[in-house]
């Protein structure tokens, strides 16, 4: 195939821990590290993948937000990617806009293939590469662990609740990608440089003609309610007592 | 008045758990009435499971051979081709929902509430954020269809005892052939499923080994408990990833869950903060994993483990 896109979707790094502001307007993002979704990660390792064994020839990074994800494109370029769109706008997106957005930037680029994190991990939705599926009228194939090509369908396995299920689609198609489908390359300093050279085309969000899904409005957030922290026994006696007395065992 | 459809989920002859769940979610809306639909190759025993649910009016069934295995982009058109009077349409949020529910949401040209946790109106929900880090409130809009996944862990299965109708409706849609299943694998275990079991031992990083994951099969057959693991049991490739319990694995509400050798990452709570009570056993004092547990034991696990296996015999 041609063209491979891929999403990175800039979020708030997998080791913070997130505190809600006081006055439940949000979570406090303010000087917290910030980095690529890790699914996007396996998303981008994955066509780079397909690159390097000559079955694709260019893969586009696309990212969808502020100007500030020109870092987490800098970072996939200097993995591998060929090129990187952002599509820039200040507002917090919903799924199916984002969704709507990658359509169009499919249709521009005549992309056959669309690799995306099964969900990022701040927001939770898991819904963006299924959206896009539907309004492509492609196939999804979502929580991907193994993707193989023959001709012009992909051979994907799925991580489904009852084990491994695997599926046929005809390209062009949406693969939406779990955690053990590889283990992301480490970016290395000389390709940061290089990728610096490579083109990064910045698009403003109107000029793609989008329109704006009806909006799930956030309307207050919240710290979760805890558990408390309960008894420690001193050893396997107690341990079973205390859970006969809980009519456990 | 909220008319709400909920999508069963089953494996082609019984319901899955996760249905009643949504029902319970369902009927949480003041005044809802709550309908079913059951898509299948032959629909009819896993309706009839269905019209037992408590709180369900009607069960629809759609009887299409292309039915016989659940996928997404085959399921989506026919379910949008019934939503037509339905204020809401609801799904697990099992891999099952999670792949089906925002394909339908994007056919109706509205944005999906992923995982109800909490019902505060007919608009309005709470759902989990950040792994659970963060609660908040949505409010999908009034004037769209609400598609909705729910937290099944955060409901307890509507009961039985019911007799719904069930009918069987048409769908007339054309369907596509561009996604074609081609196999299951699933482990070939007696043990109860993840999703469903009363009781869960988990074990974690610190078995060391596929091998002495053996510790926790024994564990786990003498209490009739299925088997968790955390994201490092499964990428060390101890047990394969169907048994993986947190934000990208499974979230789960068991009775009782053991959890050995996990030092409870906040990835890994989220998957079982709603269970009734956690045990946990670990050799490091320090483990968050004990901040959050109702029974704690520090010590080494290949000493406890087998001991509290024998105990319980």
């Amino acid at each position: 195939m041609e063209k491979i896109l891929v999403g990175l979707k800039r979020v708030v790094d997998y080791n913070v821990r997130v505190q809600v502001k006081s006055d439940g307007s949000g979570v406090d993002t303010d000087g917290v590290k910030m980095s690529i979704n890790p699914f996007d990660e396996i998303a981008l390792e994955e066509a780079l993948r397909i690159r390097e064994r000559g079955e694709a020839s260019e893969v586009v990074v696309v990212s969808i937000g502020s100007s500030d994800a020109q870092q987490q494109l800098r970072t996939g370029l200097a993995m591998g990617a060929d090129r990187a769109i952002l599509v820039e706008t200040e507002n917090s997106m919903d799924a199916l806009t984002i969704a709507r957005v990658f359509m169009a930037i499919i249709e521009r680029e005549n992309a056959e293939l669309v690799i995306l994190g099964k969900q990022a991990i701040d927001d939770d939705n898991s819904q963006t590469g299924q959206m896009l599926a539907a309004i492509w009228g492609r196939p999804q194939a979502t929580f991907a662990s193994e993707l193989r090509f023959d001709g012009e369908t992909a051979r994907v396995t799925r991580e489904v609740d009852s084990g491994l299920e695997t599926i046929e689609v005809d390209l062009p198609a949406v693969v939406s990608v779990d955690l053990r489908l590889n283990e992301p390359r480490y970016v290395k300093l000389p390709d940061i440089m290089k990728a610096k050279k490579k083109p990064l085309d910045q698009i403003s969000i109107a000029d793609l003609g989008v329109d704006t899904a009806p909006q799930v409005k956030e309307t207050l957030f919240e710290p979760p309610a805890g558990r408390t922290r309960g008894i420690m026994v001193e050893d396997v006696a107690g341990l079973v007592a205390a859970l006969k007395d809980k009519g456990l065992v | 008045m909220a008319k709400i459809l909920v999508v069963a989920e089953h494996n082609g002859t019984t319901l899955n758990p996760s249905t009643a769940k949504c029902v319970a979610c369902a009927a949480q809306i003041d005044g809802a009435e709550v309908d079913v639909a059951v898509f299948a190759a032959s629909p009819s025993e896993i309706a009839a499971e269905a019209a037992q649910i408590s709180g369900v009016s009607r069960v629809l069934t759609v009887a299409r051979e292309e039915n016989g295995v659940a996928i997404a982009a085959i399921l989506a058109p026919q379910i949008v081709a019934l939503t037509s009077g339905y204020s809401h349409v609801f799904g697990p949020s099992t891999a099952f929902g999670k792949d089906l529910m925002p394909r339908v949401a994007a056919l109706l040209g509205v944005n999906q509430v992923s995982d109800i946790m909490s019902v505060e109106g007919s608009h309005r929900f709470k759902r989990p954020i950040y792994a659970g880090n963060a609660i908040v409130s949505v409010e999908a809009p009034a004037d769209s269809t609400v598609v909705a996944t729910v937290r099944t862990a955060s409901y307890q299965a509507a009961e039985g005892g019911n007799s719904a109708t069930v009918e069987s409706a048409d769908v007339e849609v054309d369907l596509p052939t561009h996604t074609r299943f081609v196999e299951l694998q699933t482990g070939q275990s007696d043990r109860p499923e993840l999703q469903v079991a009363a009781k869960v031992v988990s074990g974690g990083r610190a078995l060391g080994s596929e091998e002495n994951f053996d510790l926790i099969f024994k564990l786990a057959d003498k209490l009739g408990a299925a088997i968790g693991s955390s994201r490092a049991a499964v990428d060390a490739g101890y047990v394969p990833p169907e048994t993986q319990v947190g934000q990208t694995g499974q979230i789960i509400a068991p009775d009782l869950y053991i959890a050995i050798g996990i030092s409870g990452a906040i990835q890994h709570i989220t998957g079982i903060k709603d269970a009734g009570t956690i045990v946990a056993i670990n050799k490091d004092e320090e483990a968050p994993i004990f901040e959050v547990s109702d029974i704690g034991l520090v010590g080494d696990l290949f000493n406890i483990v087998p001991e509290l296996t024998e105990m319980l015999g």
